[in-house]
């Protein structure tokens, strides 16, 4: 299963809202901003794999409900003076129907 | 490349300091075993003494949790003291018989408290001053006796005498000498340190013996050499310590007073190294952490084979930790015929500073009642700089002597960027400008986490704010009093209350756009606690804004750590019945639930619910009644009651019926914090009413109303609010209680809290002077329980909409 996949449509996560895409190796939360931008990103906390899809998401970040470690969904990286990333994925919105792409996730961006 | 192993004896503050020194040199150099024998990660010992007077909590004096071990790949061994060590096959052997291998091995195990030889000393209630478990043994004393005798007016003395006189317990100080600290004071500073603790209703005997400790199961008094004896129901002896020397003597390692180390940090025994209060180093041993960081960093550099720093004796300062004292002193300030004094006193303002030179060199001061100039003195005196120039305005200190030219700011803006500002962990000021431009830190925390100034003792926080604010600029601005929200606003949370009524604020966009917000949708601090005062502020009209509440809110039960939910239904004041017994038992097995628990608020837990489940969970409780129990919310939590008159020989009122109206009324209601009440049917208090936010208890002629209590790691009795005859009297009071607790709280602010701020005096004159004011305030609480009591159970398992909260957006299966 690689490629760019749909998975739902935008107005199914609310606006500061996420859901997370179920896969058999782990699930991927999907973000959407206030303005309607939408991220993907391994549901799993940099600092302990807490889930992020349950944090509050806040401007184009998302706090983790575990601890607070707070996540850029841009690159995945925390903000410090916490270190550390998570894995991102390609995400694109086309009439309001969401596609995340799998494979070679990393790459695929640059 | 095989790594060597280093295996650490002693998981105190000098031992892991090394090891954090090391990894930060060569990370990769070593396989890290270490051993310690209390049953914590590595704790900040200094802040005992804070967490003594219930300033700080366990949690919050933590250097390194478990954790941190694991991250860094380091074996660590807890509550295993180290037996002995084979130095021929290079092995310790721990109590329980684990051994490690070593190539290098580190002793750090530092020292031990002295306990007098007296007859009676091991009685129960003799307790030392050293480590976690002797401050839980003082906490559980203070808790339920009243006199407390001290033995020793040292340091550690008077930080002990201090923490149990703020426990509420009468204190007093027996002391060998006549000056109190007569190791760091000299008679004049004591004696203003004497006068300003008698003040504060401590007493001294001194110079004054003990001769023995009486009592027969349990200490009750001390005895002195001139007969006098002292109540005491606790005593701390805190006359010393003493190196911790037994394991290395007994594998033969030498030792004089300490385990003799060279200037290295090495031992007779090349492999071992030594560092800490145990060691004995050019003859001198130390019981600071200053030297003892020092000492660290030598010792990291050679074992990580980097080098050849030497470590050459310390000089050394002190600050008492005694919350509103101000204390410093440093180096040798015994005057003779070589040295001259410098000396101001004012009395009225209870100042003294006094400079001793010798050869127009600093050689000691000694500073009360205002030491900011403390850490430029001991930087002098360290340097040895000739200060024949200065002498005329020295004691008046850095600021005043013009040597860096820029005014304002307070002392630390004189100070150059050598000045050391963080003694424990030898932080200069230049280091903590650098790290605040180049690493754009804004914030204490910021500070301590990346330089590490001001994380040990906490003496030097005013001068690490105040380089702040001089480094920010306008960012930053010290005398602050009323903290901003967060980082997205520059108001407080009372000032943000305010105009939201003022101005009629009802959504959060409305908050953040008239008050200007910095961030377009606030963080994770801000929104929670909006949310919290438009509801507060506009019942029935604010629409909750779910985006806004943290998780458990959200989801109506509390995330596990492995992301899992419990499930709490309520039971009204404790109470059950077979059928709800059954319908729990139904759901626990339905969806495999893997932990049932009775909680310590009277009810059941349902834990390790997958959040998919949730809705049909819900569904099936509901089906039998039962409602949510608000266990994970901001919210009103439990109502905790006795069986009283009903069953009990000795109720005198019936505590279950009147926990249960309690419950029914209050159910639902959104609080700054969570919030627990108990009733108990008489003054036996089987329901512990009095660590509860609002706790009754009933009487022969009616009910005691008790406010302001918590259990949790800093446990507050209540307060005693008033006493009424009626249960309708104990529902209206109740009622407006809470909703004064809800309209000036600050967010996640407990009641306890809350009331040690705006005191107790200010809640009575609300509840009880005011009888109209308080029946205003329990007419706005009925008036929002209106709108905030229907069951989010309920709501969440039968709305379509809110179900996609629960469930996959997508489940993408083949592979
Ligand atoms: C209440 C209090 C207040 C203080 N306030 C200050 C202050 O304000 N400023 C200041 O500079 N200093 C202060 N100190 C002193 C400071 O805490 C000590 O100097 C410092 O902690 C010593 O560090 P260390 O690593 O040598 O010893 P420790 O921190 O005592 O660590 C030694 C550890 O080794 C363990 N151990 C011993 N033997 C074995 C064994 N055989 N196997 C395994 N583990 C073993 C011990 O259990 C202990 O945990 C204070 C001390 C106390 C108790
Ligand atoms: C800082 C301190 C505390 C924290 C962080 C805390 C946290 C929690 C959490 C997360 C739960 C829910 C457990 C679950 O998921 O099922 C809970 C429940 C509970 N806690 Fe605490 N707690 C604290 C202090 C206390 C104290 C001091 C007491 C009592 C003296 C207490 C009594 C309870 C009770 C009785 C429950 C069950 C709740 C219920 O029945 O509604 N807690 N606490
Ligand atoms: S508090 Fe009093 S009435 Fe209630 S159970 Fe205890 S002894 Fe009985
Ligand atoms: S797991 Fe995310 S902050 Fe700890």
């Amino acid at each position: 299963m690689n490629g760019w996949i749909a998975i739902g449509r935008i107005d199914d996560i609310a606006p500061l809202g996420a859901r997370v895409v179920r896969l058999p190796g782990g699930d991927i939360a999907v973000f959407r901003t206030a303005d309607d931008r939408i991220f993907a990103l391994a549901d799993r906390c940099p600092h302990k794999g807490g889930p992020l899809s349950q944090g509050i998401v806040h401007g184009d970040r998302v706090t983790c409900p575990l601890h607070n470690w707070v996540v850029e969904l841009g690159d995945g990286q925390a903000v410090a003076p916490d270190q550390g990333c998570v894995a991102r994925y390609p995400v694109a919105v086309e009439d309001g129907v969401i596609r995340i792409f799998l494979g070679a996730s990393e790459a695929a961006l640059t | 490349m095989i790594r060597k192993r280093l295996v650490v004896i002693g998981n105190g503050m000098a031992g892991i300091r090394a090891v954090e020194d090391l990894l930060a040199l060569a990370p990769d150099l070593y396989d890290i075993e270490v051993f310690g024998a209390e049953p914590y990660g590595n704790y900040n010992r200094i802040m005992l003494s804070p967490m003594l007077a219930g300033e700080k909590q366990l949690a919050d004096i933590m250097l390194n949790d478990e954790s941190w071990y694991a991250e860094n790949g380091i074996k660590l061994h807890l509550g295993n003291p180290v037996a002995t060590i084979d130095r021929r096959r290079r092995c310790v052997v721990a109590e329980d018989g684990t051994e490690a291998f070593y190539d290098r091995l580190l002793l750090a195990t530092g020292s031990n408290p002295i306990m007098l030889p007296l007859p009676g000393a091991d009685l129960p209630g003799v307790v030392t001053f050293r480590d976690v478990r002797d401050v839980d043994r003082m906490v559980a004393a203070a808790g339920s006796f009243k006199n407390a005798v001290v033995i020793g007016g040292g340091l550690l003395g008077l930080e002990a005498a201090g923490g149990l006189q703020k426990r509420g317990m009468q204190v007093t100080v027996v002391h060998l000498m006549d000056t109190l600290m007569e190791r760091q004071l000299d008679p004049v500073a004591g004696g203003m340190l004497r006068h300003t603790l008698e003040e504060r209703g401590l007493t001294f005997k001194m110079p004054a013996e003990t001769a023995a400790v009486l009592g027969t199961s349990r200490v009750e008094a001390i005895r002195l050499k001139d007969g006098t004896e002292i109540p005491a129901d606790l005593v701390v002896m805190a006359v010393g310590i003493r190196p911790n020397i037994d394991l290395a003597r007994s594998v033969g390692l030498y030792c004089e007073r300490g385990i003799v180390v060279n200037d290295a940090m090495q031992t007779y025994d090349p492999r071992i190294y030594a560092l800490g209060e145990g060691v004995q180093h050019r003859g001198k041993t130390y019981g600071l952490v200053a030297p003892l960081f020092e000492q660290a960093k030598v010792c990291a550099n050679h074992l990580a084979m980097v080098g050849h720093a030497r470590y050459l004796g310390s000089a050394l300062s002190t600050q008492l930790k005694v919350t509103g004292i101000d204390l410093f002193s440093a180096g040798d300030f015994s005057s003779s015929d070589a040295t001259d004094d410098i000396v101001m006193q004012d009395a009225a303002r209870g100042i003294y500073k006094r400079v001793v030179l010798r050869d127009n060199r600093i050689q000691g001061a000694v500073l009360y009642g205002d030491t900011v100039d403390g850490a430029w003195y001991f930087r002098h005196l360290r340097a040895g700089t000739d200060v024949s120039a200065l002498r005329e305005r020295l004691l008046f200190g850095s600021s005043q002597l013009g040597d860096s030219g820029r005014g304002g700011g307070g002392p630390a803006a004189a100070m150059d960027d050598r000045t050391e500002i963080c003694g424990c962990n030898g932080v200069c000021k230049g280091t903590i400008v650098k790290a605040i431009s180049e690493k754009k830190l804004f914030t204490l925390e910021d500070v301590r986490a990346h330089t590490k100034a001001s994380s040990s003792c906490g003496s030097c926080t005013s001068l690490v704010e105040q380089i702040l604010a001089q480094t920010l600029g306008g960012d930053y601005s010290v005398a602050e009093k009323v903290r901003p929200l967060c980082k997205c606003t520059d108001y407080s949370h009372d000032d943000i209350r305010r105009t939201i009524l003022e101005q009629q604020l009802k959504s959060i966009p409305a908050v953040m756009r008239f008050m200007e917000w910095r961030t377009p949708d606030g963080c994770h601090t801000c929104r929670p606690a909006l949310n919290y005062y438009l509801l507060c502020a506009w019942p029935g009209e604010f629409v909750d804004d779910k985006q806004s509440r943290f998780i458990n809110e959200r989801a109506h039960a509390n995330i596990q750590k492995d992301g899992t939910y419990s499930v709490i239904p309520r039971m009204w004041g404790g109470t059950t019945t077979p059928a709800e017994l059954r319908a729990i038992a139904d759901v626990a097995e339905k969806y495999a639930i893997p932990s049932v628990k009775v909680t310590g608020g009277q009810r059941i837990d349902l834990l390790g619910v997958k959040k998919e489940n949730l809705p049909a969970v819900w569904r099936d409780l509901n089906a039998a009644g039962m409602v949510s129990g608000h266990a994970y919310g901001k919210a009103l939590r439990t109502v905790k009651t006795c069986v009283g008159s009903e069953w009990c020989r000795f109720g005198v009122q019936d505590s279950t019926a009147m926990g249960i109206a309690l419950e029914k009324m209050c159910w639902g209601t959104w609080t700054p914090h969570k919030v627990k009440l108990a009733v108990s049917g008489c003054p036996r208090n089987c329901a512990e009413a009095t660590i509860k936010d609002f706790g009754v208890v009933a009487v022969d002629s009616g009910w005691e109303l008790h406010v302001g209590g918590n259990g949790g790691v800093k446990v507050r009795a209540t307060d005693l609010l008033t006493k009424v005859r009626t249960p309708e009297e104990v529902m209206e009071y109740c009622g407006a209680f809470l909703q004064l607790y809800r309209e000036e709280a600050h967010y996640l602010e407990r009641t306890a809290p809350w009331i040690e701020r705006v005191g107790l005096p200010h809640v009575k004159k609300r509840l009880i002077d005011d009888a109209a004011g308080r029946q205003e305030l329990y007419a706005r609480f009925l008036h929002s329980q209106r709108f905030s009591q229907s069951d989010p159970w309920a709501e969440h398992a039968t709305k379509e909409v809110e179900a996609a909260e629960f469930k996959p957006l997508a489940e993408l299966v083949e592979a």
